[in-house]
Parts: C-alpha cells; structure tokens; sequence
C-alpha cells in the first residue's frame, strides 16, 4: 500500500524524520519496502507561479493567445499560450527559459508564429503530476507569484509503500498508519471529521439483505443534482496520485480518496441505471455481468452479487458493473458503502481474476463500524466538489451475522512464558488501550476487547504479540538454548549422506542440484514405460512432470555441458523420485510421520530418495604420460562399488542384467541388495544418446539411499597367526557364464580356509575355443589353526575344480 | 715434538680432502697410520725421548692417529655417495610435471550452504530430516492454520496436480508431520526442497529451504532471539546487527523477520540490501497453538518456536554469487569454483 507521508502527518506527527518514522514502522511490524520524493522521478525544477495579467488572440493564430504574466518581483513577461482556459487573473505555473518541465526538457525561448515566448505555462501533464493536458493547471488564487510551485503543490513530500502482511487490513488506509503511529509514539490521532450531512431530499432505494452471511451492512445513499461538469481539485488528485491511484471523475475520485483515507471502500451507481432497488443476494446459474474493466463474466453461485430488481450490478466487494457505472453525464448517483465478511469472499476475487483495490481490503476484514462514517464522510466532500442533494442514509444490517465483540483473556505469567521475560503492568494495559483496545484488569492479567477493526486478533497470543510489537522486540533479551545430547540420535552405524556425497567428489564428479520436474519429451525418452506426473499448473511446457528418474536432470545438464565443449562430464545428484503406485497405498494406507532417507508415501505417490549420477568421456582429466580411455561400465561399476562399500557388507550386493528401454540391452544391471532390487547401472541405449546429441558413450547409475544408509558395526574377528599360499587357477567356461558364478563355485569349494579369491584376467581368442573364455582367479588360502601344506592346497584346488567342472562345465586351462 | 705433530695432521688431513679415490684414500692412511707409515714409526721411537715429555707426545700421536682413522672411513663414504648420485643423475625427473590420477569434484555451493547449517543445530541436539516433496493439503496448509482461500496463501504461488495434491511450498509441512508422531521435547530440523510456481530474475521455481522446530516446556520467544542471532553469527562469521521485527506466519504468533545486517556493504546501504543496510533470511515465531491443537500437543503446557530459511540466498551472500539461476544451470565452470573445503 502507498501513501503519502504529509497526509499522514495531518493526522499524527511525531516529530521524527522519514527516516525514524520508516523504521518505526518496520520495527512494528508494517515493513516500508520504500520511501521515495512525491514529485515523480524526472519531475520539473524551476518553475514558478504566475499570475495571468492580460490574455489576448494571437495575431498570426487561431488558437493560441498571447499573455503578460506576472512572475513575481515586479518583472513583467509576455509568454504564448495554447490552453483554452487560459484568462487574465488566474494564477498558473511558468516556466521560464532554463527550468525543466516532466522528463528533464528544459526550456528555451520560442518564437511562435512570429511571437517571441519568455517560457510556458503549464498542465498537469507538462508538471509530470497527471494526464490533463486540456489546458494548464490552475493554481490556487492565494498562491503568490514567483513562489516555487513545487512548495505550493506540497511536492516536497514523501510516499511510502508499506509491504503488509495479510493479518494487518486494518492498516489499509490513511487512519489505519496512523492509528499505529500514533501507538508507537503515545500520540493522540487526529482525523477529518464525519459529521453526518444532513438529508435535504426524501429519495431512498429500498436495499434487502438477501445473504446476511454474506453481506450483513449496508448503507446507500442517493445524491441527486451533482455538476457533471465539475473537476476534482488538485489538492484531492493530487493525494490520489500519490497514494497510486489515478483520477477519473469526481465521484470516483471522492470514493477513492475516502477509502484510501480509511479504508472503506465505497461504490458509486448511476442512479437511474438501476431498477426497482437493492438486492444483496447469491449469484444465480447462468447470470452474466459486464464489468467496468468492460470483461464479461459468467457468476457462479457461490458469488455475492448486488443486483437491483432486474439482474446482477455488480460483484459484490469485488468490482462494479459497466452498465450501471457514473459517466461524464451523470447527475444522479446511488452511493454504496457495505460490509461483506471477509471469509464468505475469500476465493471469490482469484476465481474471476481480479484482485481490486476494494476486493484486497474485504478479503482481509473492513471495520463493520464504518459504514455509515464513511458514506458521510463521501457525501460531505461529493457535495464541496460537485455539489448535489443528498437523501437519507439507508444502513441495513443483519446484527447476528456481524462480527461480535469477544473478550481474550490475557495472563501475566504466559506473557513470561511465552517471551521469556515479564513486562511491566502498566506498558501491557497502556500499550493495548493505545491500540483502541479496552482493557480491564483481572486477577493474574487482563481482560481484553479488541476494536471492530482487528481481525487478526482473537487468542491471547495474539494480544502478546500486540503488547511485545509495541515494547519492540529489541526489548527482549536473546538467550541461546543450550546444545543437548539426543538419546540415539547419532548412531555409528548410520551412514550420512554426506558421506555419501564425498565419496563421489573424491572420485572426480561435480554435485549438481536439477529440477524435480522436467520435459515430458525427455521423461518419456528416459523412462518410456512409466506414466508421468503431470503438474496441473506447470511454469512451463519444459518443466511440467515429475522426474520418475533422477537422469532426467542429470541428462539435461550433461547435454548443456557438452554443448558447453565439455569433454569429460561426471555429475551426481540426491533427491526424489516420483512415481504414481496404487498398490503401495493400498498396502499402506496414509501414513503419519514421514520415511526419513528412504521412502516417502503421500497417498498413492511413491517418493523414493536415490543418488544417481551421469558419465560421459575419459576415465581421468587428461593428463601426460599415460593413455587416454573413455569411461566404460566398470569403472563407473567401481564408483558404485565405492558407495556400496560404505555399508561395510560390500557382499550383500549383488548385479544382475537386466533390461530398460533407455539403457543399452547388453550394458545394463540391476544393482541388488540381497534379493532387492535397490538400483540400476548401465551405459544409455545408443539410440537415446543419439537423440540427446552426446558425444560419447554415456553411463548412469541411481541407487536407493536406504540401502546405503545402515553400515555393519565392526566386529572383532582373531586374525590368523599362519602364512597364506597363494595359487593362481585358470578356468575356461562359456562365455555367457557369469564369473560371479564362478567366484561363488569357487567360494562354496573351500569353504574355510579360502580367503581371497581375485579376477586378474580375463581371455577370450586363441587356445580357448570359440565362445569360451578363459577366466584367471588369484587363490588366497589361509587356515587359522595351523600352516596349511602344499598337498593340502592341492586338494582344495581339485576339489574346487571339480566342482566347477560338474556345475558350471568349466575346465581348467593348463 | 708437538708442533711437528701438529704439522703432520695439517699435511694428511689436507691429503685426504684431496683425495679423489678410494684408492688415494687408502694411500693416504698408509703413508701416515700404515704400518711404515710416519706416526707408526714415530710410535715405535718414543721411548727415545725425554721421561718427562713421553707422555704428552704419546697422546698426540694416539689422537691424531684416531682423527686420521675417522677422518679417511668419512671421506671414503662421501666419495661412494657421491659415486652413486653421479649415477642416478641420468634418472633425473621434472618435480614440476602434474601428478597423475583423479582430480576431485566438488559439492554443489547450495549444498556446502545445507550441510554447515545441519552441522550448527546438530551440535544443539537438532534431529535432521527430508520429508515428501509432493504433498497433502491438510500437512502443506490446513493443518498450518492456513484454510482454504485464507489470504495468506496468495503468498504461496502453489503447484498442483489433478487430484489435489501439491508441490510443498515450504519445508513447514514437516512441523506437522513430526509432531504427529514424535511427542515433546523436540528439536527438529527439515531440510529440502521447496517450490512455488514463480520464475523470474529473483525466483526460481524451486529452491531449498531450512526448518526449524524446538517444542518444549520452556520454548520462549527469547530463546528464539537468541538462538537464531547465534545462528546468523555463525553462519557468516561476523559479530553481525541482527534486527527482529514483528511479522505474520499463519502457524507461529507472535511471529518475526529476521534481518541481518548487509554483509555486502556492512549496513551501509548498497544494491543488494536496496539501500536500507539489511538483509531479510529468515522467518520465525512461536508455534501458533492452533497448530499444536491440530497435533494434539498442549499449549499450555508446550510451547515452541519455529524458524524457516531459503539456502540459496544465504549461498549467494556467503559466495557472492549475484544471479539466482546459476545454482540450476549446473555448467561445470560455475560448479568447479566451489570445489575444496570440508
């Protein structure tokens, strides 16, 4: 909200600067975003009033006069002139050779038709102050010539735009600040007075509250006779300017100048637009009303709607309708000024798109006391504008839905409580009776009856809020709490992830954080066979399903990467994965709490915290003295290894082929943890990457971050006293036997004392036949009871030959 | 006697440094300590000398004998070093070359940012957790004192999906969802990310957010003041102007912005601070007893104080990274730069 600080300062003035008054605020909890001069930015300098002395034709134009003007100090000045309003003993604002108009033009002598110009008087427009560029502002007859004209139109003043929070409705106005200012300073407020204007014609439209629940006040009121021709003065437009709001007409611009001066928002109809009376009511199925922004809506029933006998005139609290708006021929108006309860419009002024100045403050509670003040106050300055008769005040209400007064009661001891500190009595009662509160003491407190205005208070929080705002929050002292040990909380086997992160850092790869949604186009290239989650309300096209991957984001970076002239690319990342399962809601139904690190389930959305990562390019930064080699499966497989190693239990994983339409067919595993799929690794199918434009062979892998989480707890096992042997054993088997196979044949072949077995090569081609290959494992046996000879090792090795002979056909290769 | 002695040890220790071989080496001691050699000789003829100055010319003679010994077993052993470098000088190698092997990562900036602030309230005894991203009204909203329509929510830019579920706008919903299951005391930190359907030079439509929530039986206002101030201190390493001012959360009364003193320009007014000195980072307040009557907690008995953060901006002003969008653009020379450290 903006405002002006002079007007402000009519009201309370506390003596203090911008400066002080703009922190005051703040500090209470109405934030000033800005305070910025009134004269708009580029505004003019140097001009002064003038009085019109002699005004004639011009002798070489139609429309343009000549004028002697004085300009104060006794100097006489002949100026051309083109408004039509010009006249002798009007005071105007001149601008002589060398001040600035709106915009910075400076100006210069002009010879016009033949006529020298000593400068030019000026309009609204030409001051930079409004849009009228009819003809030149006329000043005020008191002002003297030669005086500044900025000082004379208050220009060194102030705006402040306040950012307020939507509990504080009660500070949309010009009364509202001040109120505050004047509790912040222990100031009395003054205001303009409201004294009832009394009915000099009999004329009333009759006003029915239909939905008292959703209207509960109304006051109407006709005035009849106004001038059309009259003009807002500028001391009015001016006040509007600078609180934002621009001038139309005198009848709108006394409505607005009344809500912005406090803060209810009124209504003006053309009387003889409307029919029959006031009806207050639910919108009907199918009613259609055009808007004054001239935009046609169709109602929905859940809408509050004026409407007169016939149909609908306006949105009620929202915006008024076209066909029964004041125009430039109106003499006849119908004023409104109602209540309507702030949560039966709620949702209303989203629903049609519009948020007015009038539905903003509805939506966050108008003082129910205010109405009748302010069709007053709107009648008293209509009649010194633009004259008129008013009629009687009609003010309907429906008591039992209005707002009730309650009484909060207010402890001493949780005002300790809650702030930690106690405050003394009398600042708590005086604080809250400075808010307009009445406040009566209580055994142990208070009891305490906000104003009307105050929607935002209705628990005792509330008032300690109220009474620590205006103490200052500075007052309270800060007092740390103190670490404590939590039972549990940190146990050794838990394996952060941040640890997890380091691992990978370690290994060359760069964190990456990417949108949680992403294109449709690459979702489905990704993970062709998982049916998105589409964003109703997405940003944009590109951003609009949830990852069911955390490729998607990894991919789309890789690819700006390598657009980027990246060669080797390695980037991880944690987060969710989102998938729809209706199974797992079935199976769980809506949980509490929530599935730290591991599985979150929101109805039937399955939220599963992976880290994945990309790779693309050479194994290593590029370096000397050793061959360059892109990265393939294995060493992106050690990586996950790394990871997995974590754990402490590296054997309780296990990789398995597996098949995904966006990984390559003969390059990809599922990473399983005992029996539990927990993850993937492979490189990208070709044919994606081509699509993708990569350069390279790209591999990715994505884990389960609860099956990392859990590491073994270290258990102490003797360590033998006896030398090992070693033996190197080579066995030919088919080339689709899986050496994991073989290791486990290997393994199960001397069950105690083998203790290492190791791949150091792997042989396919020449002496091993066609679709065989040659595998070479490193044998480490080691007894714990005692030196194990050679003949004793050479049986094991023929015992585990044997065995991978009768289970796998394998042969020992001599 | 003993001055000529003194001249023979000059001469061979002066023959010795000469030496260039092993072999010279060897000649030396001969010709002085071998078994012809001259202190030898002069050994076996001091019983030709006076009574009185046998002894003193014995002890020079014996000495100059062990210096000589020392000092040829030392000049052998430098000359057998220095034949061995002279070999290995062939082997010689450029230390100015690069290492060879993997170059380090590094962790995203945003993360660095998370990972200090879970270190700081760890140390207080905060338990860390995550929580759903895609969430119910009821945890995002209602059960937040924030119903339907409430003006508030205008404040939330909320992404939806058909069925009514939502994109959580802030971490808040894990008040809810700890306090549901974990009876007082707590303290709990939510970290994750957060998104609103805003995008524009100062917004991206998610970003991460850090929450807060201690309920206890002692909670007040002025441990939050206090708490938090030592936050912020921490966090930037500056004995830093903190200013709460009042506010308005739905779920926390009384409530406060949290404003530090500008680091860029020290309160001095600049372009990040626009020109006022501060910088706004974080929202907080004590627990709106609404919202622990909607988790069954008791306010009279518990109170609590609850506090939410964005991690890029205190990333940005910590790094002086001055455009949002760079944290999801994840080009490597950005990233590279907050490589090291922790």
């Amino acid at each position: 909200m903006k405002f002006n600080e002079g007007w402000l300062r009519e009201w309370v003035d506390p003596g203090v600067g911008s400066g002080v008054l703009a922190e005051q605020l703040t500090r209470a909890g109405l934030e000033v975003d800005a305070v910025e001069p009134a004269a708009s930015p580029g505004g003019f300098s140097g001009v002064v009033v003038a009085e019109v002395l002699k005004s004639r034709p011009h002798p070489n134009a139609d429309r343009l006069k000549l004028c002697v003007v004085d300009p104060g100090g006794g100097d006489r000045v002949e100026v051309v002139c083109g408004a039509p309003n010009v006249r002798a003993g009007m005071r105007a604002a001149l601008a002589r050779p060398g001040a600035r108009i709106a915009g910075g033009v400076k100006v210069r002598r002009a010879k016009i038709r033949g006529s020298g110009s000593e400068g030019m008087l000026l309009s609204m427009r030409e001051l930079g102050i409004g849009e009228d560029h009819d003809g030149i502002l006329e000043l005020d007859p008191d002002a003297p010539p030669g005086a500044d004209v900025s000082g004379v139109l208050g220009l060194d003043d102030s705006v402040f735009e306040l950012s307020l929070t939507p509990d504080r409705g009660d500070c949309l106005s010009v009364a509202g600040v001040a109120r505050e200012v004047g509790a912040i300073n222990r100031l009395p407020v003054r205001g303009p007075a409201s004294d009832p204007v009394a009915p000099v014609i009999e004329d009333r439209l009759p006003v029915a509250l239909e939905a008292p629940e959703g209207c509960a006040r109304y006051a109407g009121r006709v005035v009849r006779g106004i001038d059309p021709a009259a003009k807002t003065p500028l001391w009015m437009t001016e006040r509007l300017r600078r609180c934002g709001v621009r001038a139309v007409s005198p009848v709108v611009d006394v409505t607005n100048y009344v809500m912005l001066e406090i803060g209810q928002p009124l209504h003006a109809f053309d009387l003889h637009r409307l029919e029959g009376g006031i009806r207050v009511r639910r919108a009907r199925a199918g009613e259609r009303l055009t808007l004054l922004d001239e935009r046609e809506v169709e109602t929905r029933p859940s809408t509050l709607v004026i409407a007169d006998h016939r149909r609908p005139v306006a949105l009620a609290g929202i915006m008024g309708g076209l066909d029964t708006a004041v125009s430039g021929a109106t003499r006849d108006v119908f004023l409104e000024s109602a209540w309507f309860d702030p949560s039966d419009l709620m949702g209303e002024p989203r629903f049609y798109k519009l948020n007015t100045d009038a539905s903003h403050r509805f939506e966050r509670g108008v003082d129910p006391e205010l109405q009748t003040a302010a069709i007053e106050r709107a009648t008293r300055l209509l009649l010194d504008v633009a004259g008129g008769r008013p009629g009687p005040v009609v003010d309907e209400r429906a008591p039992s839905h209005l707002p009730g007064r309650s009484t909060i009661r207010l402890r001493a001891k949780r005002i300790e409580r809650l702030l930690g500190m106690a405050l003394p009595s009398d600042e708590v009662a005086g604080g809250l009776r400075r808010l307009g509160m009445e406040v009566s003491e209580t055994e142990g407190g208070w009891s305490v009856t906000p104003p009307t205005r105050r929607f935002d208070i209705a628990i005792e929080e509330d008032l300690i809020e109220e009474v620590v705002r205006l103490a200052g929050y500075d007052r309270v002292p800060p007092v740390e709490i103190e670490g404590t040990v939590r039972p549990g909380g940190d146990p050794e086997t838990g394996v952060p992830v941040s640890r997890l992160r380091r691992v990978l850092v370690d290994r060359g790869y760069q964190e990456a954080v990417t949108y949680s949604f992403v294109d449709p186009a690459l979702q489905s290239l990704l993970d062709p066979e998982v049916p998105p989650i589409r964003l109703a309300n997405p940003i944009s096209s590109e951003l609009s399903v949830m990852r069911s991957h955390l490729w998607m984001g990894l991919c789309g970076a890789l690819v700006r990467n390598a657009n980027r002239q990246e060669r080797r690319v390695r980037l991880f990342e944690t987060g969710l994965r989102f998938r729809r399962d209706p199974a797992l809601k079935a199976r769980i139904g809506d949980v509490e709490g929530w599935g730290d690190r591991g599985r979150d389930q929101v109805a039937d959305v399955d939220q599963e915290r992976c880290i994945a990562a990309v790779a693309m390019g050479p194994t290593h930064p590029e370096q000397w003295g050793s061959a360059a080699r892109d990265a393939d499966f294995f060493d992106l497989k050690s990586d996950v290894e790394a990871l997995l190693g974590l754990t402490g239990q590296p054997e309780r994983f296990s990789f398995a082929p597996v098949v995904h339409p966006a990984l390559h067919p003969a390059q990809t595993a599922a990473i399983r943890d005992g029996d539990e799929p927990v993850g993937l690794i492979g490189a990208l199918h070709p044919n994606v990457r081509r699509e993708l434009g990569l350069p390279a062979p790209v591999f990715v892998f994505e884990i389960a971050l609860a099956a990392l989480s859990t590491a073994r707890l270290p258990g102490y096992v003797p360590v033998s006293r006896y030398p090992s042997v070693r033996r190197d054993l080579a066995v030919i088997v088919d080339d689709g036997v899986a050496v994991d196979r073989i290791l486990d044949g290997v393994r199960r072949g001397a069950p105690a004392t083998l203790n290492d077995a190791a791949v150091f090569d792997l042989y396919r081609g020449e002496g091993v036949g066609a679709g065989k290959k040659s595998v070479a494992i490193g044998l480490t046996f080691r007894s714990d009871s005692r030196t194990l000879d050679d003949t004793e090792v050479d049986g094991l090795i023929e015992a585990i030959v044997a065995g991978l002979e009768a289970e796998l056909g394998a042969a020992l290769r001599r | 006697m003993l001055t000529e002695i003194e001249d023979l040890k000059a001469q061979a220790l002066a023959a010795l440094a000469a030496a260039a071989t092993r072999e010279e080496v060897e000649r030396v001691r001969a010709r002085f300590i071998g078994r012809q050699g001259v202190v030898t000789e002069q050994l076996r003829g001091l019983g030709s000398l006076p009574a009185e100055e046998r002894p003193a010319a014995g002890q020079a003679l014996n000495q100059f004998k062990n210096t000589l010994q020392e000092a040829s077993r030392s000049r052998r052993e430098a000359l057998s070093r220095a034949a061995v470098d002279a070999e290995l000088g062939s082997d010689r190698i450029d230390v100015t070359l690069p290492g060879r092997g993997q170059r380090a990562g590094g962790l995203h900036p945003v993360t660095r940012t998370l990972e200090r602030i879970e270190t700081f309230f760890r140390r207080l005894g905060f338990e860390i957790v995550e929580g759903p991203e895609i969430e119910d009204d009821f945890h995002n909203f209602e059960a937040l004192n924030i119903p339907a329509h409430h003006p508030a929510r205008a404040m939330h830019d909320t992404f939806y999906f058909d069925d009514g579920l939502l994109l959580r706008t802030h971490t808040s919903n894990m008040q809810i969802r700890i306090m549901a299951v974990q009876p007082p005391p707590l303290r709990v930190i939510a970290i994750g990310r957060v998104y609103r359907c805003d995008s524009d030079l100062t917004h991206t439509p998610m970003f991460q957010q850090i929450e807060g929530l201690v309920v206890d039986e002692r909670a007040n206002f002025s441990n939050l003041k206090g708490t938090l101030a030592a936050f912020c201190r921490h966090i930037f390493e500056a004995d830093l102007e903190i200013r709460f001012r009042p506010s308005y959360f739905p779920f926390t009364e009384p409530s406060a912005e949290v404003d530090i003193q500008c680091v860029i320009c020290g309160g001095t007014g600049c372009r990040v601070c626009g020109q006022t000195g501060w910088l706004e980072i974080l929202g907080s307040g004590m627990v709106h007893p609404n919202v622990l009557a909607n988790v069954g907690i008791d306010s009279e008995r518990y109170t609590g104080f609850a506090f939410g953060m964005g991690a890029e901006r205190i990333t940005m002003l910590r790094y002086g990274v001055d455009d949002l969008r760079l944290f999801m653009d994840n080009d490597l020379p950005f990233l590279r730069q907050f490589a090291g450290g922790g």
